[in-house]
Order: structure tokens, then C-alpha cells, then sequence
């Protein structure tokens, strides 16, 4: 397998908190892969990492063969990694169109067509003249990843693009997916919603405290014991965790 | 897991509870009650629902449907305030000192509804003896203290009324393992003293070992309640946070 993206034992501290650590995390070419851990995990600490709003302390990212630690956003996203943010960050006060045009490129015609295209693909074409700040959440989330699909990564990072959600969007956005990823685009998935990552994703990577605990298909990580603990918290230092057993 | 008629009575009684925050519900029909002098812990995975069903109760969120009922009364519509007014305290998640107010003046004003110099002050020296750890920082500024500390001081500002039902949400959030000893500590304290108590709490495992009982909520709803024993052994606990079938209940 060919990882067209890859994090290598990568480090970020915080003051004295390890937000990650030695975190090893890779990206199959053509797959969608998921992220997934619980609060305070890592998880958008390390898109933050690749995608250059975060420096690592320590480790690498690699992007195909070249190698892209630390290198600043704008660079970043020139070498084909397009992100979307856990909060929305969409201009409110101009129109869905002028959003999209303004991650665009080249020229005003070509540009207007495309990015008219893209806007029908996500199911939004209909709200273009409409100002952003207008959409609701969900499809604030489309336009986001519209606005992405415009400069055509080779890799999208998508920061919890189910969250707060309705459903019948959340079934859009996966469908969305789904179709990007048949005509070969790799996908980075950050989520909470697990039947969203377990159902979309062709391999999930789990982080608990800034490292790696689990890596493997949605059905091994649904059943595997480290995973749920994660997800369950630790025991406080000295709570008996067989009080049962003293009876 | 109804029950004989010698449970204890519930303080909170919520039923089919929808509210959220413009077009969507995030809680979908939940229905739970407190048990008087327990502690119950809701957990669930992100997006449960959990800290919107803390916002209901304290009125910082208008329910759309059902009932919140405090001792019988129904609290569902009533202003945060009011709510206060009832005796349900909430601890937010988010530290909520006056940062460059000493400990002693932020737990005074714990009590500000009362409107009473002198009932404040007795109720400042139960606060800080039952609290005694804090009485050796009383003068110091909240915002000087650490993480930990500062929930104490914020448990402790909260018991200046005298709660009915004491709102703890994610009370560890942020707190290193050792800290969220003193922590919990402090919550089974204030449990002990009679202080009946809604804990919402990210750490399941430990809060539900806390717990007296235990709810697990899942998309709006509420998926599994019993004992917090019952609810941490529960073999569909899993699949509640990872996904998965699972019967609704």
C-alpha cells in the first residue's frame, strides 16, 4: 500500500501538556481513513500539524515523497492538502458564489463555472446569491467543502463534517464522499458521529491522549478493547476496578 | 428498573424532554429521573446531548416539549434565575472565577441571590469548613490558583445556597489523573452531606463508579440507565460509543 500521506513520530507540546506524541499516522492513496478518539484526543491538533496551523516539536509529514513539515498553510494547501474546519470559517456577509471565488484561482469566467459546478455537486447551487451567513449549519459544511474542492487537492482533511448536523445532510455529505472518493480522491476524516466514520471509512486510526492506540478496518476498531477505553476514561488512581471481586 | 417503595424519592423528574438550538433537536424525548441524595451521572459519547440536558434543567436553554419537574413543580420555561431561586446549582464545564477576585470573595458570591451580609458570611465559614483545604487560599486570586483548585472553589461556591440538586458539568474536563482524585473526592464529600447531585462526565468510567446511578445518552436520547454499576458492566455500553446496534430502552 502507498501512503499519500504519512505523520512520523510526530510531537506537539503545549506548555507542559503532550498534545501528541510520537504519532504515527498514514493515509492510503484513494482511500477515505478515519480519526477518531475521544475529547481533548489530538485529533484536530494533528490536522492542525499537517496542514501547517500547529508546528511540530518533533516527527515528520510527508505528502506522497516530499516532505512538508511545518511548512506554512498557504504552501501546504498549494502542495494539495485542503482542509475544512471544525467551526465553519465561511465570509457570513458575502454570497455562497463569492465564497467560493474567493479560494479560487485562476480566471473569472472558468472560475464562476466551476465553482457553479461544484456548488451543484454539494446541492447548494440553488442558495448562490444568497449570503453565507444565511445557510444553516449543514449547509454551511457543504459550501465548506465545495470552497475546498475548488482548488482540487489530492488529499482532504475534513474537520468533523457531520457535527452538529441533520441528519438528511449528514446522508448527503457522506453520499458526497463517497462519490469523490469512487473518482479517487483521498480523504482525512476527523468525527464523533461513529456510524458516519465507521460506515464511510476504509480504515480508522484511533488517538487517546495525543498517541496512537488502535489503527485497522472499522470492524476491528468497533470491538477492540484499548479503543472502548479510550472512549471510557480511566480508572482515578486508586479506584478498585474488580470491587465486586472483594465480596 | 422501577422500583419498590422504599426508594429513595426523586428530586428531578424529567419526561420527554426535546429541546436544542435553532432548526435541530439535540434532545430527542429524554425522560430520567435524580434520585433524592444520589449522585446520577449521565455519560455518552460527544454529542450526546449531555451538557444541553444541564442547560434545560438550569434554565440557560427553553425546552420545546416535556417537563422538568423539581419536587413535582415544573421548572420547563422558568428563567435561569428563577431556576437558582428553586435551589438547582449549576458548576459549568468552562472555569467561571472572577479570576482577579480572591477565593473568598468569589465563594461570597456564591451567595449573592441571598441579599443577606450576614447570612452570606455564616454561610462563607460552613462553605470554607467543610472545604478545608481551600481555607488556606481564602486570600489569594482565583486566577492564581491551578485547574483542580479552582473546581474546588468553584464546588464550594456553589454550595453557598444550599442546593436542592447540585449540576456538575464534566467537572474533570482538563484535569490530570492525580488532580481528578481530589476532585471526585470533593464530589462524594459533597454527596455525603446530603447534597443531591447530577453529574455530567466525560471520564465514564470513574464517574460512574462515583455514581449511584447511572444514564447513558446517545443522540438526544437516553440508550441505558440503572445503577452505575449496572450501566459501567452494561455489554452494549460499547457499542454506545462506537457504534452499532443497539436496542433503544
Amino acid at each position: 500500500m502507498t501512503a499519500l500521506l504519512r505523520t512520523e513520530g510526530v510531537g506537539k507540546a503545549y506548555g507542559g501538556v503532550h498534545a501528541l506524541d510520537s504519532c504515527t499516522v498514514e493515509v492510503e492513496e484513494g482511500s477515505v481513513a478515519g480519526l477518531i478518539g475521544p475529547n481533548g484526543s489530538g485529533k484536530t491538533t494533528l490536522f492542525n500539524v499537517i496542514t501547517g496551523y500547529a508546528k511540530a516539536d518533533a516527527g515528520h509529514v510527508y505528502l506522497g515523497d516530499r516532505k512538508i513539515t511545518n511548512a506554512a498553510p498557504d504552501r501546504v494547501f498549494g502542495f494539495g492538502i485542503g482542509r475544512t474546519f471544525q467551526l465553519t470559517r465561511i465570509f457570513a456577509s458575502l454570497t455562497v458564489l463569492e465564497n467560493m471565488l474567493v479560494a479560487s484561482p485562476n480566471g473569472r469566467a472558468a472560475a464562476r463555472r466551476r465553482a457553479m459546478e461544484q456548488l451543484e455537486f454539494v446541492g447548494i447551487a440553488g442558495h448562490h446569491a444568497e449570503l453565507a451567513g444565511t445557510l444553516s449549519y449543514g449547509q454551511r459544511k457543504l459550501l465548506e467543502l465545495a470552497y475546498v474542492l475548488v482548488a482540487d487537492p489530492a488529499v482532504v482533511l475534513l474537520d468533523e463534517p457531520a457535527g452538529g448536523v441533520n441528519l438528511s445532510l449528514v446522508n448527503t455529505i457522506a453520499d458526497r464522499i463517497r462519490e469523490l472518493n469512487a473518482a479517487g480522491k483521498t480523504f482525512l476524516i476527523v468525527e464523533h458521529n461513529m456510524e458516519f466514520v465507521m460506515g464511510l471509512c476504509d480504515r480508522v486510526t484511533v488517538l487517546d491522549s495525543g498517541t496512537v492506540v488502535a489503527a485497522g478496518p472499522p470492524a476491528i476498531i468497533r470491538t477492540d478493547r484499548r479503543v472502548l477505553n479510550a472512549y471510557l476514561g480511566d480508572d482515578l488512581p486508586d479506584d478498585d476496578p474488580n470491587p465486586g471481586e472483594r465480596a | 428498573m422501577t422500583g419498590a417503595g422504599t426508594e429513595p424519592r426523586s428530586v428531578l423528574k424529567i419526561t420527554d424532554l426535546v429541546a436544542g438550538y435553532g432548526g435541530g433537536d439535540v434532545l430527542r424525548g429524554v425522560s430520567m429521573q435524580v434520585r433524592e441524595g444520589g449522585i446520577t451521572c449521565v455519560v455518552g459519547p460527544n454529542g450526546a446531548g449531555k451538557s444541553t440536558l444541564l442547560s434545560a434543567v438550569s434554565g440557560l436553554l427553553r425546552p420545546r416539549l416535556g417537563a422538568i419537574e423539581l419536587d413535582g413543580l415544573d421548572l420547563a420555561g422558568l428563567s435561569p434565575r428563577q431556576v437558582l431561586r428553586r435551589g438547582v446549582v449549576q458548576v459549568p464545564q468552562n472555569h467561571s472565577l472572577f479570576r482577579d477576585m480572591t477565593v473568598r470573595e468569589n465563594i461570597e458570591l456564591g451567595g449573592y441571590i441571598l441579599a443577606d451580609r450576614k447570612l452570606t458570611a455564616r454561610r462563607a465559614a460552613t462553605v470554607l469548613d467543610a472545604f478545608p483545604d481551600i481555607a488556606g487560599w481564602a486570600g489569594k486570586k482565583a486566577g492564581s490558583l491551578s485547574g483542580g483548585q479552582q473546581r474546588l472553589v468553584e464546588f464550594a461556591r456553589a454550595m453557598m445556597l444550599e442546593p436542592r440538586l447540585l449540576l456538575l458539568d464534566e467537572p474533570s474536563m482538563g484535569l490530570a489523573p492525580l488532580v481528578l482524585r481530589t476532585v471526585f473526592d470533593a464530589i462524594r464529600r459533597m454527596s455525603a452531606a446530603g447534597v443531591t447531585i447530577l453529574l455530567v462526565e466525560q471520564n465514564a468510567r470513574a464517574g460512574l463508579r462515583l455514581a449511584s446511578d447511572g444514564v447513558v445518552m446517545e443522540s438526544g436520547r437516553v440508550r441505558l440507565s440503572g445503577t452505575g454499576r449496572e450501566v459501567l458492566e452494561h455489554p452494549e455500553i460499547g457499542a454506545l460509543y462506537l457504534g452499532g446496534a443497539v436496542s433503544s430502552g
